[in-house]
């Protein structure tokens, strides 16, 4: 799905967390938005995702007006920086809970539901943590189970939060090319918040570099080494 | 001492570890234990016949009747306020929320003689809603919504105040999360919210249900104390105290001590059957 962002600008009583920024996401793409904390990089993540709604500025989905559309409405696969797994429920339970929540109308039988998040769990390569709750498994085990949570519900696109914020060099990797083959495979268009260039530079195919509530550079990961716009985007691509 | 260098650094000599416990033991057993004791000695000092002789009297049982019903009124609708305040403190950004919460406490600070003669001023029959009220037939004063106002306005903080730190620690992502797979509120709050502060809760009614049932200053003001009508347990104690039925008084504040002890059972058993969830969920 194609995403646009015309003139949002987000203000917190009397601060600015977001200068009216536009953006044109094609369809499919895997986009990275980099900056240090406060440059507005989750509030826009979280404005496209329904949980924030902009003080001015529209949100178009493929076309379309969508900056009125309930968090419901939006349809978007949205994995949270502490992963916010629900933890009194399973691994299933979590993974099925977008299909549960659906109207008796479109939600699917039992059977359904349960091949459904076997397929899922086999995607993330954790075919048997079903029955196990979510303080049983490591950190790098949570990620994944809340992005298949997240792709329970055929989700529009793919909003990650810092996805890889809370885990250790060594799994960052790993997962870092777990996230590239889920996007490959399904196609979401996939927008991730980072504040790390490396990670952001390796595995975005455009990079949105932020600060302080404005878009600094948009380019793909080699332009924008080659040639940082401005100060600040040449000062945190080589820190 | 060849075990000092393996005590942590925070821990106290054996010494002074007996000297703190004693003190700690004997203050319990002089200030709670002895106390407690002493009312079932004398509940029972002529004898079990005697002292269930006088629970079978008719302003006894009405007093054990009243109470459990006002506690069976007051405790859920208190745990549906608890649970309101609470959501809307720890979930929502707004104005005026320290304020609420200094509300909230209120109870806790104003003493309950206080509380129930400000019932008696707004809903007595000198006020004008309260002689509206009694001219319709439905009086609050001397009668039992008068005794349900005072007992939940005594017991109102304490399911809020048990559950606000802990949403507070939970914080709203869980919340959030349902709301992007497709929940609505009132979903997020049945499967998520409620499942996550369930025990916090069953902690917060039970303290709630054990003041509610030993409330005394603020219904005594707003109850009137009519023998057999208005007069709870500990009302109805405080009356045959004053005229020397010491067996039946100290029977009936043994039933009312042993209410308490229920609750209290209750919880403990709560704690050791469920530690592992409570101590996910509910760290004091």
């Amino acid at each position: 799905m194609h995403i646009e962002i015309d003139e949002i600008s987000k203000q917190f009583g009397a601060t600015a967390a977001l200068h009216p920024v536009s953006l044109a996401i094609p369809s499919g793409a895997l986009v990275a938005l980099l900056g240090p904390s406060g440059s507005g990089k989750t509030t826009l993540l979280r404005i496209l995702g329904g949980l924030e709604y902009p003080t001015s500025g529209r949100v178009l989905f493929d076309g379309q007006d969508a900056t009125g559309l309930t968090v419901q409405q939006r349809r978007a696969g949205f994995v949270f920086q502490s992963y916010a797994l629900f933890r009194h429920m399973t691994v299933f339970d979590n993974i099925a809970y977008g299909l549960n929540a659906r109207p008796r109308a479109t939600r699917p039988q039992k059977a359904e539901i349960a091949r459904r998040v076997t397929k899922l769990l086999d995607l993330i390569q954790l075919p048997d943590i079903g029955a196990r709750y979510p303080s049983q498994l490591s950190g790098g085990q949570r990620q994944r189970v809340a992005l298949a949570r997240a792709l329970a519900i055929e989700p529009r696109m793919l909003l990650l939060d810092e996805p890889f914020g809370a885990l250790d060099a060594k799994v960052r990797k790993e997962l870092r090319q777990g996230l590239r083959d889920i996007h490959d495979t399904t196609g979401l268009t996939t927008v991730f918040v980072t504040h790390d260039q490396d990670e952001a530079m390796e595995l975005a195919d455009l990079v949105v570099v932020m600060s302080m509530g404005k878009i600094e550079q948009i380019g793909k990961p080699q332009d924008i080494r080659a040639r940082p716009a401005t100060p600040f985007v040449r000062d945190f691509i080589s820190a | 001492m060849s075990d000092a260098t393996f005590r942590p650094a925070t821990e106290e000599t054996p010494l002074a570890r007996r000297i703190l416990i004693g003190l700690a033991a004997t203050g319990l057993a002089i200030l709670v234990l002895a106390p407690l004791v002493a009312v079932f000695v004398e509940a029972l000092r002529v004898g079990i016949g005697a002292a269930l002789e006088s629970l079978t009297h008719k302003d006894a049982w009405a007093a054990i009747k009243l109470t459990l019903t006002i506690a069976a009124i007051s405790v859920p609708l208190n745990a549906i306020f608890g649970v309101a305040a609470a959501w809307f403190i720890t979930k929502f950004d707004f104005r005026g929320k320290a304020f609420l919460i200094t509300l909230i406490d209120l109870p806790f600070s104003v003493s309950p003689v206080v509380a129930g003669l400000c019932i008696v001023l707004t809903f007595g029959a000198n006020s004008a809603i309260g002689a509206w009220l009694v001219g319709n037939g439905y009086p609050i004063v001397f009668a039992m919504p008068g005794i349900i106002l005072a007992t939940m306005f005594v017991t109102f903080p304490f399911v809020a105040r048990e559950l606000i730190p802990v949403m507070i620690e939970q914080g709203r992502a869980e919340e959030e999360a349902a709301l992007t797979l497709g929940a609505g509120g009132w979903r997020v709050f049945w499967t998520v919210t409620l499942p996550n502060i369930r025990w916090a809760l069953l902690y917060g009614v039970l303290l709630c249900n054990a003041r509610a049932m030993g409330e005394f200053g603020a219904v005594a003001v707003v109850s009137g104390k009519i023998r057999g009508e208005t007069a709870t347990i500990p009302t109805t104690i405080e009356m045959l105290y004053q005229e020397y039925l010491s067996v039946a008084a100290f029977t009936l504040a043994a039933v009312l001590a042993l209410l308490a002890l229920v609750t209290l059972v209750l919880k403990t058993l709560l704690e050791l059957r469920h530690a592992d969830q409570l101590a996910a969920t509910h760290r004091h």
